[in-house]
């Protein structure tokens, strides 16, 4: 149970509202914002309906009904924008603070040593929740500005009213969501290992794109399903008819394994060492 | 409470040692700063005076030894002493893109015995104290050195502590910042509040303190009421010669270890040890020009030198 008095002027509320009131952190919404607005710009100007199975899944549907640019454009970005920008975020968790000093002042407050990962890890969570968010809710924006809007088909063919879309679109939401978390912990572990806020960020980044590649060789078949990444283009499940919660489930545990592994890592590493800086 | 602590002492240490690799930071030290003192930890750059007080506060590890804060043993028992310590450790640090009064926010909500209705007055008043009011709004990325330096005195007095650590607090600050600082220590130590101040150098403290210590080479060499450390046992012998040598050697007939400082040589010698005609005399016989001769009790600087060294080298 969410205890709202005591988490009003919480270390969490500070930590939430310091990582919101960064000029950086809104960059990076902003940013992410315009994925999903050049797609669907660029698909109404090429004014021409794609061939189905052309480009990138849903692509061709876009034109069709602008419930679809969100979905698209979050296929686009769970590759390599969304791990990059929660690269900064978890990257900078314990580095940065240990970079500018802040970090000593934070412990003799004090504030124990692990309370202070979870409250990173859950920032850079709800950073991960608000990057999906946006992008997703700039993809409905302006696919309902630039397209027609109606009843979705789904991927099994059955259609769906708008009510229902938004409620599917919620749970894609959820889903990228988590599918960070695990990214977010492995970023939290490695930002205790430095005090060099970008060399973290940069190695949260290349274990993201390192993972991927191994994905896409098939001689690496067997480990596939344990890669972080294995099941982030699979949100697509959510659109079929009845809805399929297989790989969200799947997905929930692979991450939460993730971060149980990598956040033990941190907490070892943290809370024995020395902060010199 | 830790077995073997004098509950009369705010900080006691014993055989306190930080290791790095072979290398002793800080080597078996054994400090004790009675409750109510304003002790001055003095030492130069480099003596390991840091890197004892991120020991005292649990943010660096102890290789040996134990700490006693406040009657709490440290590390075990950080949570409870923490929270009565206000500290400026190794110089202020901010979130330079927040204003000075939101980082002060940042840190008291980072404190859970920090009762967040009271936050906003509690932050003023520190804001107050140290003068940083008017800059309160201004983001810290536009402070100045000195203001920065206060605003980490300001973090420092968030709360009614019972200890204060104070890591070089008139760093970057200028005579009349300085002043203030002391003053406003002065103020803080008539509350009953046990100031721990550090410091390389001795001028900056001396008229505050009631206590020191002095390190050098991560060793404690000399520790006392102010009283007790000026009172000395040690009488300072200088001799003004045109051959230093020599009179080292005439020295040492007395078995006294003369140091040579440039015309001069320097030595400490117990009091009423050898009576100054004597002295004179064997250097005399030794065929030394001596063109200056004092043996006085030194001053509180003088003695501080003779047990750090001088001059701006680290010593390791």
């Amino acid at each position: 149970m969410l205890n709202v008095k005591r988490f009003k002027g919480s270390l969490m509320q500070s930590e939430l509202s310091v990582l919101f009131r960064r000029r950086r952190t809104w960059a990076m919404l902003v940013t992410i914002s315009m994925i999903p607005i050049f797609l669907a710009v660029a698909v109404k100007l090429s004014g021409s309906t794609l061939p189905p199975g052309e480009g990138p899944p849903f692509l061709d549907r876009v034109s069709q009904n602008g419930m679809f640019v969100g979905f698209t454009a979050m296929l686009l970005a769970i590759p390599l924008f969304l791990p990059l920008t929660i690269g900064v975020v978890a990257g900078d968790t314990i580095a940065g603070e240990a970079n500018t000093g802040t970090l000593r002042y934070l412990l003799v407050a004090p504030v124990s040593r692990a309370r202070l990962l979870l409250v990173k890890f859950l920032g850079a969570s709800a950073f991960a929740l608000a990057a999906a968010f946006t992008l997703m809710i700039t993809g409905i924006i302006i696919g309902a500005i630039l397209f027609p809007v109606g009843p979705v088909t789904l991927l099994s063919g059955d259609v769906i009213s708008i009510p229902a879309a938004l409620l599917r679109i919620f749970l894609v939401v959820i889903y990228v969501s988590i599918s960070l978390m695990g990214l977010s912990a492995i970023g939290l572990f490695i930002s205790t290992l430095t005090v060099i806020p970008v060399g973290a960020m940069a190695a949260t980044v290349v274990v993201s794109t390192v993972t991927q590649i191994l994905g896409t060789l098939p001689q690496l078949a067997s480990i596939h399903q344990y890669l972080i990444s294995y099941y982030w283009l699979g949100f697509a499940d959510l659109l079929r008819n009845p809805i399929s919660l297989g790989s969200f489930a799947s997905n929930a545990l692979l991450q939460l394994a993730y971060i149980a592994i990598f956040g033990s890592l941190a907490y070892g590493r943290f809370t024995t060492k020395d902060v010199l800086s | 409470m830790a077995p073997g602590v004098d509950p009369q002492y705010a900080i006691f240490t014993s055989g306190l040692t930080k290791s790095f690799g072979k290398h002793n930071a800080v080597d078996a030290i054994d400090l004790r700063v009675p409750r109510g003192s304003v002790f001055g930890f003095l030492g130069p750059n480099g003596s390991g005076k840091t890197t004892t007080i991120r020991m005292l506060l649990g943010l660096a590890n102890i290789s040996s030894g134990e700490v006693s804060l406040l009657g709490s043993a440290i590390p075990d028992e950080m949570g409870i002493a923490l929270p009565k310590v206000g500290a400026l450790v190794e110089g202020p640090a901010f979130y330079p893109y927040l204003s000075g009064r939101d980082n002060l926010i940042r840190f008291d909500a980072a404190d859970r015995h920090a009762p967040p209705e009271t936050r906003a007055a509690r932050v003023d008043a520190a804001l107050a104290r140290v003068g940083l009011t008017q800059a309160a709004g201004k983001k810290v990325h536009a402070y100045s050195l000195g203001m920065k330096q206060r605003l980490g005195i300001a973090n420092a007095l968030l709360q009614p502590r019972d200890l204060l650590v104070l890591d070089e607090p008139t760093n970057g600050l200028d005579p009349q910042g300085t002043r203030e600082v002391r003053n406003l220590i002065r103020s803080l130590a008539l509350e009953g509040i046990t100031i721990f101040i550090s410091s390389h150098l001795l001028v900056e403290i001396e008229q505050i303190c009631t206590h020191l210590a002095v390190m050098s080479q991560g060793k404690i060499v000399a520790q006392g009421s102010v009283e007790e450390l000026s009172a000395g046992e040690e009488q300072n012998l200088t001799v003004l010669t045109s051959d230093p040598e020599l009179a080292v050697q005439g020295l040492k007939s007395l078995s006294i270890n003369g140091v040579i400082d440039g015309k001069s040589v320097r030595a400490l010698i117990p009091a009423g040890a050898h009576q100054p005609e004597d002295i004179l005399k064997s250097l005399v016989d030794a065929g030394v020009g001596v063109k200056g001769f004092t043996l006085l009790a030194p001053t509180l600087e003088e003695r501080f030198v003779l047990l750090t060294g001088e001059g701006f080298d680290v010593e390791r």
